[in-house]
């Protein structure tokens, strides 16, 4: 048994959900080895060579994969994949985007989102939703996987010394360009590596009561996120949403303000560790799945909270 | 130029889904189904490409049991001006789908395929992206917008922290997200309408198409159940709970 996993990164820096990803690789079976596809990317090869349990790094470094186009990637990771019995991606949308490409190219029936490991070709992984839990065993002969990052434990970022091995580019394979990014600037921790979560849902009433929580998320060190219900009304950007066809969190504290718990949102949420709810109606789902609940006034209990934590 | 719609047949989005005593998967008898959601918005995209002029004929697929009709002429009943079933009572899992529906492909010679970004059944996640490895073409995934140019499609992307825009050579995948138009409701005369318009059936045999799952579910259980906490009175009471009790602050 070998285990690839493919790196993600952004801005010469890898993405925390890689760790997590190296973690179940080596529960699908060592050595595990990681395969980082980049352009000026050097760092990020050292950075996936210290990761702990990591055996070896391959380094792909070229123009066509300056940005992670699935169409340039996938036929890198085919020619390399021949020495592995599983490959693993993130289940995040560099994951998502590249992982069935790869598979549909090998004829595999890829494996989505697992969030456990219960031997070498079976898997458990959430289907409707995250309402019922699926145990699925694969009879290919690799395994083809994309990893939730909230199911497994991030392996250290330090302790490893794996060689770093250059391979060969795959060539631009002139399908499509990319042309930009606008993504969202903050100084808080990413959403879904952040240890505390503040969220806002529809009874916020506007974006502009958004800075409310942004006050308790700067005392905390918390990221900030949403309901679908306040982005869809235009409070947040659409990637500040908590839910199933958003992201999917799973930190220490997650406190919820103005959000009901449609079941949506609570697959995105229901595995944090400790839940918060702050509501005006006793009713709501949200305090079936709370651990500590208030109910009251957002508007007068939000700038309280913001004073107690001084 | 012509545009081919892929729709999947689920528990409708409004059900409370139950898993079955016996472990072998969620209860669908009795259940209301509809068109996956994802797939609507799909539908609803080319047929704006049609109103645009843009597109001369949309063409929606679906895949499975008998009733998947149902599905398309409810695609019909938005604006798509025929249906393709291909009928089998087998499960199929997303690399035989994208199978099925690259020999559909092949026949129909489509500039482009829209599919939902995933089926809120399984919630896979794949068959657009197979389906693009299949046919070698290009892929937009989770797309937010899409405009073609002589050629070219221009597609803005959602992706974790924001949004990306890329540039496909045509012919392409693309696959929807929820932001990409809010879907139409079928009028009664469109409804009515529909069901004169033909559906063309066949099944994967004809297709030439390998369907065996390679995944096998062992069980289906529930998720562990939360339990419900404790309701404290006053925000005091809560920061004390938070860092003596729980310790999360």
């Amino acid at each position: 048994m070998a285990s690839l996993v493919i790196a993600e990164h952004k801005d010469g820096a890898l993405i925390p959900a890689t760790l997590h990803a190296v973690t179940a690789a080596a529960e699908v079976g060592g050595p595990v080895h990681v395969l980082v596809a980049g352009s000026g990317s050097q760092a990020i090869a050292d950075a996936a060579a210290k990761i702990a349990g990591v055996e070896k790094v391959l380094h792909a470094d070229s123009a066509e994969y300056a940005n992670p186009l699935a169409e340039n990637l996938a036929p890198l990771v085919v020619k390399t994949a021949d020495a592995y019995d599983a490959v693993l991606a993130t289940a995040t949308t560099f994951g998502k985007n590249l992982m069935p490409r790869i598979a549909a190219l090998m004829d595999l029936q890829q494996i989505s989102e697992i969030v456990e490991v219960v031997g070498a070709d079976t898997f458990v992984r959430p289907i409707y939703a995250g309402n019922a839990m699926a145990t699925v065993q694969s009879s290919d002969p690799k395994k083809l996987i994309t990893v939730r990052a909230t199911g497994f434990d991030a392996a250290a970022a330090e302790g490893g010394s794996a060689a770093v091995e250059a391979v060969d580019a795959a060539g631009d394979q002139g399908l499509s360009s990319f042309i930009g990014q606008e993504l969202s600037k903050s100084e808080r921790p990413e959403l879904t590596s952040a240890k505390i979560v503040i969220s806002g849902g529809r009874g916020m009433q506007s974006g502009e009561n958004f800075p409310m929580l942004e006050k308790i998320a700067d005392k905390l060190g918390a990221a900030v996120g949403a309901s679908r219900a306040a982005v869809d009304a235009g409070f947040v950007p659409n990637d500040y949403q908590v839910g199933q066809t958003g992201k999917i969190v799973a930190p220490e504290l997650y406190i919820a303000v103005g959000i009901s718990g449609a079941i949506q949102h609570l697959a995105g949420m229901k595995d944090s560790k400790v839940i918060v709810a702050i509501n005006k109606d006793e009713e709501a789902p949200i305090f079936q799945v709370a651990d500590y609940g208030i109910v009251g006034d957002l508007f007068k209990i939000v700038p309280e909270l913001e004073q107690e934590l001084g | 130029m012509k545009v081919l719609v892929a729709v999947k047949r689920v528990v409708d989005y409004n059900v409370k889904i139950r898993v079955k005593a016996d472990q072998t998967g969620v209860e669908t008898q009795n259940v209301k189904m509809s068109m996956n959601p994802f797939d609507e918005i799909g539908v609803e995209e080319a047929i704006r490409l049609k109103e645009a002029g843009t597109a001369t004929e949309v063409v929606a697929v679906s895949l499975g049991v008998q009733q998947c009709q149902e599905t398309l002429r409810t695609a019909l009943a938005m604006g798509a001006d025929r249906g393709i079933h291909v009928k089998t009572d087998e499960e199929l899992q997303p690399l035989a789908v994208a199978k099925l529906l690259k020999a559909v492909v092949d026949k129909e010679a489509p500039e482009l395929v829209i599919l939902g970004k995933q089926a809120i059944d399984d919630d896979a996640n794949q068959t657009g992206q197979m389906l693009s490895a299949l046919l070698g073409w290009s892929q937009g995934t989770f797309a937010s917008e899409i405009a073609p140019e002589n050629g070219t499609l221009h597609v803005t992307r959602e992706i974790d922290g924001g949004l990306e825009k890329v540039d496909l050579k045509m012919p392409a995948v693309v696959t929807t997200d929820l932001r990409l138009n809010e879907p139409r409701y079928a009028s009664l005369p469109n409804i009515m309408k529909a069901k004169k318009k033909p559906i063309d059936t066949m099944e994967p045999g004809d297709l030439g198409v390998d369907i065996a799952p390679r995944l096998t579910t062992l069980k289906v259980e529930e998720p562990p159940k939360r339990e419900a906490g404790i309701k404290v009175e006053t925000v005091s009471d809560l920061v004390d709970k938070l860092k003596n009790e729980a310790k999360v602050i």
